[in-house]
């Protein structure tokens, strides 16, 4: 038989237990009719109303008066044929305790419904996310505006192929790259280092076979990452404050800085 | 016998019948779909609040509801929707910059000029495209170390984070075609040390460069290149791109965590 969910069995015996204490207590209230408690103190005891209670009652005499009949008339069949006992038993319309109905059986959720997903707890993006995107984009607007009336973009001299400025410098975002020139081949150094790093960068995902997202658990990921942006970060910083004239290292405290954004 | 003044509660009275006219109308209703504040009737109920986004072109990025820990600020920095942003911010600043710069050597640098002295906020509008095409780089940098971090490129999200990576190459692209525009010589000099870098690509070196830069040489054709490269070809790649980004997204189940 199928096992009956825990939740059920509880709900059932929390109603037995109540129906028990209020037992008790009807008896309590009325010790006079300890030895049988009278059909009113039962019927106000429960919930069901008088009228269903008196129907129940007559549906009961009449169906234990059908048992017996039903139960000669299997006698009787019992000698011809075994089979004609189960046939009899299904005719009749009644379970055990004359209770028209019975519980079968009990399907749990999950068992022919495949649930996935767990409830999760949300919120409404209008207002909760929409009013932080908001002040987000208003405190940048006006970040930039500000930054924006006070600091000019830089706009050296007309483009002029006869005069090369000492240092040359590429774009801050390229200065780490324009370091490595200094230190490898121009094919190493601009081309296959930072291709690697970009294909290494894409594969990650298919790379890190870790399922978890807990940084205890992938330290050795956040490790490798951290050295990777510092790598850059460094070699972006030096190639931006610490490069003179002929690209060489000077200190931005000694010779002054050779950097435009 | 002058008339006498309608008095306050008079012109009250008036005002209130003349808006609800005017929000019963069926021209107002067209306008404003259910869910909008403007709407006759509008109260903050669930219904409403999700009507709000379903209703709105722009808003129907989002999902009617994200997980709770999704709208801390301290999760995300707002660094994605930050870049997304500064991309909007860039458009609107570079179509004005658009309407005073033509891409030739003869006429860039002075058309320059004329936008920082002449041009009525110029100065102001070049300043913030300047300004905010580095800021744009520093935060989708960032972003995408947050999202390392979070250990969010881990499955369902691992094609998410690749078409990340490319939007960050597009994004260091757009700023570095950008970055010739202006033709002085921190613009020439800058882009010749990083297309001679790209020159020493292993095979087709030379070819790379000489398609990159119309010719063996920076000259005017690479800054007719460079411009339609940098205001149409690659805003239009990224905006495809962005738009795979923000939809997978939401097909993964909206953004990670929480830790």
């Amino acid at each position: 038989m199928t096992e009956i969910p825990e939740h059920l069995l509880k709900r059932a015996q929390e109603a037995r237990d109540r129906a028990a204490a209020k037992g008790d207590n009807a008896d309590a209230a009325t010790p006079a009719a300890a030895s049988e408690p009278s059909p009113a103190s039962a019927a106000a005891a429960s919930k069901i109303p008088p009228h269903l209670l008196e129907r129940a009652k007559a549906a009961r005499e009449r169906t234990a008066g059908t048992e017996v009949a039903a139960m000669a008339g299997a006698v009787a069949a019992a000698a011809p044929a075994g089979g004609a006992v189960a046939t009899a038993g299904a005719a009749a319309p009644t379970g055990p305790g004359g209770h028209t109905q019975r519980l079968l059986t009990v399907v749990k959720s999950g068992s022919i419904q495949d649930v996935k997903s767990a409830p999760v707890d949300k919120v409404h993006v209008w207002p909760h996310l929409l009013v932080v995107e908001f002040v987000a984009a208003l405190a940048v607007t006006a970040f930039l505006l500000i930054f924006s009336i006070f600091v000019n973009a830089p706009l050296l001299e007309l483009a002029d192929f006869n005069a090369t400025p000492n240092p040359s410098k590429a774009p801050w975002y390229f200065l780490g790259l324009q370091e490595l020139l200094t230190m490898f081949h121009p094919m190493v150094a601009g081309v296959t280092l930072p291709g690697f790093a970009l294909i290494l960068l894409i594969l990650a995902p298919y790379l890190d076979k870790n399922p978890s997202n807990k940084p205890e658990k992938r330290k050795f990921a956040i490790s490798l990452m951290t050295i990777h942006l510092m790598f850059w970060t460094v070699l972006v910083m030096i190639g931006s404050f610490f490069r003179g004239p002929g690209f060489n290292f000077v200190f931005p405290w000694e010779a002054g800085l050779f950097f435009e954004l | 016998m002058a008339p006498t003044p309608p008095s306050a509660d008079q012109v009250k009275q008036a005002v209130s019948d003349l808006a609800d006219k005017t929000q019963s109308s069926q021209a107002w209703n067209s306008i404003f779909r259910p869910g909008s504040i403007f709407r006759k009737g509008y109260n903050d109920s669930p219904r409403n609040r999700s009507y709000v986004i379903m209703n709105s072109v722009l808003y129907h990025l989002h999902p009617v509801k994200v997980k709770r820990h999704a709208v801390k600020v301290s999760y995300t920095l707002c660094l994605g929707g930050l870049s997304f942003f500064l991309f909007i911010l860039l458009t609107v600043t570079g179509i004005f910059l658009m309407f005073f710069y033509r891409p030739t050597a003869s006429a860039a640098y002075a058309d320059m000029e004329t936008l920082r002295s002449a041009v009525t906020f110029g100065l102001l509008v070049r300043n913030m495209h300047r300004w905010g095409a580095h800021l744009m780089v520093l935060s989708v940098f960032l972003h995408m170390a947050r999202v390392f971090y979070h250990g969010a490129y881990k499955s369902p999200r691992e094609f998410n984070w690749v078409i990340g990576v490319i939007l960050l190459t597009l994004t260091l692209l757009l700023s570095f075609t950008g970055y010739l525009l202006p033709w002085d010589q921190l613009a020439l000099w800058a882009v010749t040390v990083g297309t001679n870098m790209m020159g020493f690509t292993p095979v087709f070196g030379n070819e790379v460069r000489f398609v990159l830069l119309g010719g063996v040489e920076i000259g005017s054709d690479t800054l007719l290149r460079w411009y339609v490269l940098h205001v149409l070809m690659l805003p239009f790649v990224t905006v495809i791109f962005m738009a795979i980004h923000f939809w997978r997204v939401r097909k993964d189940g909206g953004i990670s965590g929480p830790l």
